[in-house]
């Protein structure tokens, strides 16, 4: 039976990894990672999970190994953050077209210069185009269950994908929260054991990852969008599962008192639950505002997402990623993109805030619907804005 | 001595397997030094390995999609991590069949790269994968330059050699620096077998490879493989020069076992070094002088070996 215990974010998702019975962990440690990797390797030392946990020598060669031990046949996880994931990048692109299903946990963090452990999503924005599935929790209970629905949907034969769920880094990864952990039989009847579709085996070989000469490139690049788009189905077929099962029901677009609303807030990760409160007590002050939560990143759920922004006709777009000499935030660009001559589109309005660690309050929330309807009346000056610079 | 190697009695020119792993009808050069090496390799370690392949020469010339020169499992990902692979593929195959979903069966896995992938880029992955202790075999094919990307110089590219990044000019004479010597740096990880070989000396390199493979734990081969096209020499003399290098001390053969160094073919009549580099493009611009400096080096390097010989 599920237990509702009162735990660590980081050892609830490690927690998943071991009810999974994954088969090898390659792992370097990065702050705020360090503590999901640290209970796997103590659950492999004490026999509580039968798992190879493979002490590498850098990010890159964790998901070196990664896709070694994956190809071989093996579960494999991963959790990384910031400069690592960085590190990481050149092989991060490897793993989606072999068709390698992965799964990491990414404990979001900032890049440096300067130097920073806290959070905000510029490393996971940086690899955005790597070709993994991408999920973001809001919360600990989130980040336990979206660990399992990653194992169950990177491996089912019409994925075959790899990966990552995004938990922020410190506010999620390192805070206590009351979260129901899912008893061993119960993960049994959601998870099946990893059946690869392929692996390397000398009764049956095969060549995995060779040469794309300029004939088969470009189909190669076509098969991974296309098995990376179809994988949606799956993706939210496992959630409803998940719901049958234990009562929680995840979506690729989640709604917060959006229905009639004038003004959507639209957000990523853990600040969701700060923008609820937000979207309260300005609904408490007679505002029709609303919020929409983005939970399935990659592949973007365009269709998911015009539909839960209703008839609204103001969009604010808070990104956690400042991207130097762009003309918008990530996920406003793709907002942007997205109802790019749409009749009826509403106005979108690109926000930056909480970068390296600074928290986005309700007041910034209350600010940001301000001067998003603001500029409803009359155009911004800039594309975007940054948020709660302090000016001295 | 390692006990595994009882076990094995050795290749002979007549029991060579006939089988051919790496198949013919792949795109190297000719005159391949390199290919002819792994060729050799993959003969002595038969069907049962699975092979993690850097980025080179080798992955370029045998996968090109939808071809496959491979009868064995076979994976690249990158330049500078096929250790990495390896070490992946090898833990996991280690833990599905300790939990019994796969059958309980050795197979050797195998990781290989060129002088660039293995002494330069991918030294970082190989030491991390050696001081984990994997039960890997991994390969150096050296052809002493970045031959895949058209010869730009590599750590393993020897004094005085030409390339297109060590052009000797006005101010130059070439590669400035002597090569790095690998197989020192990675007996230094006190893994239990590290070897030399050349493709000249066949037996001597498919018992060699044979033996890394049949070791627990990593072992290494540093295999020297003659690359006409990035040499500027005769396709008909690779083996020729591969046989000179070891000749004239250039290339010494030698294993390293347990921290042991046995000299595999002692060379008391040393042909002189100058026999080597006549004949290579790459060396015709060299003076007597840096001939003779090179004559010098080598005869220190090799003593080196020798008295590490005489000690162990």
């Amino acid at each position: 039976m599920a237990k509702r215990v009162g735990i660590e974010v980081s050892i609830a998702v490690a927690e998943a990894v071991r009810l999974a019975d994954v088969d090898v962990v390659p792992a370097y440690p990065i702050t705020p990672q360090t503590h999901i990797v640290e209970h796997l390797s103590e659950f492999v030392a004490n026999g509580e999970l039968d798992a190879e946990f493979i002490p590498v020598e850098s990010e890159h060669a964790a998901m070196s190994c990664c896709c070694g031990s994956s190809a071989a046949g093996a579960r494999t996880f991963t959790s990384s953050s910031s400069q690592g994931l960085s590190l990481m990048s050149e092989i991060l692109y490897h793993p989606g077209p072999m068709r390698l299903p992965i799964v990491m946990v990414v404990a979001n963090r900032a890049l440096a210069a300067p130097i920073s452990i806290w959070n905000d999503h510029q490393d996971i924005m940086v690899q955005r185009d790597i070709g993994w599935i991408q999920t973001f929790a809001e919360n600990g209970q989130d980040a336990f269950d979206l660990t399992l629905h990653a194992f169950r949907v990177a491996e089912d034969r019409r994925v075959s994908l790899p990966m990552i769920v995004n938990i922020d880094g410190f506010t999620l990864s390192h805070v206590i929260e009351p979260i129901e952990i899912l008893s061993k039989e119960e993960v049994g009847r959601f998870l099946p054991p990893f059946k690869p579709r392929f692996r390397l085996d000398t009764k049956k070989p095969i060549s995995i990852g060779p040469v794309g000469v300029p004939e088969v490139y470009t189909e190669a690049k076509v098969a991974h969008n296309e098995a990376l788009k179809a994988s949606k189905r799956v993706i939210v077929q496992a959630w409803k599962e998940f719901a049958n099962l234990f009562g929680r029901q995840y979506n690729p677009v989640e709604t917060y008192r959006s229905e009639d609303a004038e003004v959507i807030l639209v957000t990523m990760g853990s600040i969701s639950e700060t923008a609820m409160t937000a979207v309260d007590a300005m609904r408490d002050a007679g505002q029709k505002v609303g919020l929409v939560r983005i939970r399935l990143w990659r592949p973007f759920p365009g269709p998911e997402f015009k539909k839960a922004i209703g008839k609204a006709g103001v969009l604010a777009v808070i990104d956690r990623c400042l991207p130097p000499g762009a003309v918008c935030g990530p996920v406003g660009a793709e907002l942007r993109s997205l109802f790019y001559k749409v009749p009826g589109a509403p106005k979108i309005f690109s926000f930056v805030a909480g970068l390296g660690g600074r928290d986005v309050t309700v007041d910034r929330f209350k600010e940001i619907v301000e001067k998003a309807r603001t500029y409803a009346k009359r155009r911004p000056v800039e594309n975007y804005e940054v948020i709660g610079v302090r000016e001295q | 001595m390692i006990p595994e190697f009882e076990k094995f009695k050795g290749f002979s020119a007549k029991n060579l397997p006939k089988d051919e792993p790496l198949a013919s009808g792949h795109r190297a050069c000719q005159g391949c030094g390199e290919v002819l090496a792994l060729r050799m390799v993959m003969k002595a370690l038969g069907r049962e390995v699975i092979v993690c392949n850097a980025t080179g020469c080798m992955e370029i010339i045998t996968t090109p999609f939808p071809q496959t020169a491979w009868n064995v499992p076979w994976i690249h990902v990158a330049f500078e991590n096929a250790a990495a692979v390896a070490s992946g593929v090898e833990a996991g195959r280690k833990v599905l069949m300790r939990k019994g979903r796969i059958p309980k069966r050795h197979i050797d896995i195998l990781a290989v790269g060129g002088d660039g992938a293995t002494g330069d880029i991918g030294l970082q992955w190989i030491s991390g994968a050696f001081e984990r202790g994997h039960d890997l075999l991994y390969v150096c094919l050296d052809n002493e330059a970045y031959m895949n990307t058209g010869i730009q110089r590599s750590g393993c590219t020897p004094y005085g050699a030409m390339t297109t990044t060590s052009p000797p000019g006005k101010e130059s004479f070439g590669q400035v620096t002597w090569k790095k010597n690998i197989p020192a740096i990675m007996a230094a990880h006190g893994i239990p077998y590290v070897a030399t070989a050349s493709p000249a000396y066949y037996l001597d390199l498919m018992n060699k490879v044979k033996k890394a493979a049949l070791v627990k734990g990593p072992a290494y081969v540093h295999i020297y493989s003659p690359c006409p096209t990035g040499w500027g020499s005769a396709g008909d003399k690779s083996v020729e020069y591969a046989r000179l290098a070891v000749e004239t001390k250039v290339f010494p053969l030698y294993e390293v076992i347990e921290g042991r160094y046995i000299i595999s073919r002692k060379i008391t009549k040393p042909k002189p070094v100058s026999d080597y580099l006549k004949g290579q493009r790459r060396f015709r611009h060299l003076t007597d002088e840096q001939i003779s400096y090179i004559q010098n080096r080598v005869d220190t390097e090799y003593e080196k070996i020798v008295k590490l010989a005489e000690m162990s």
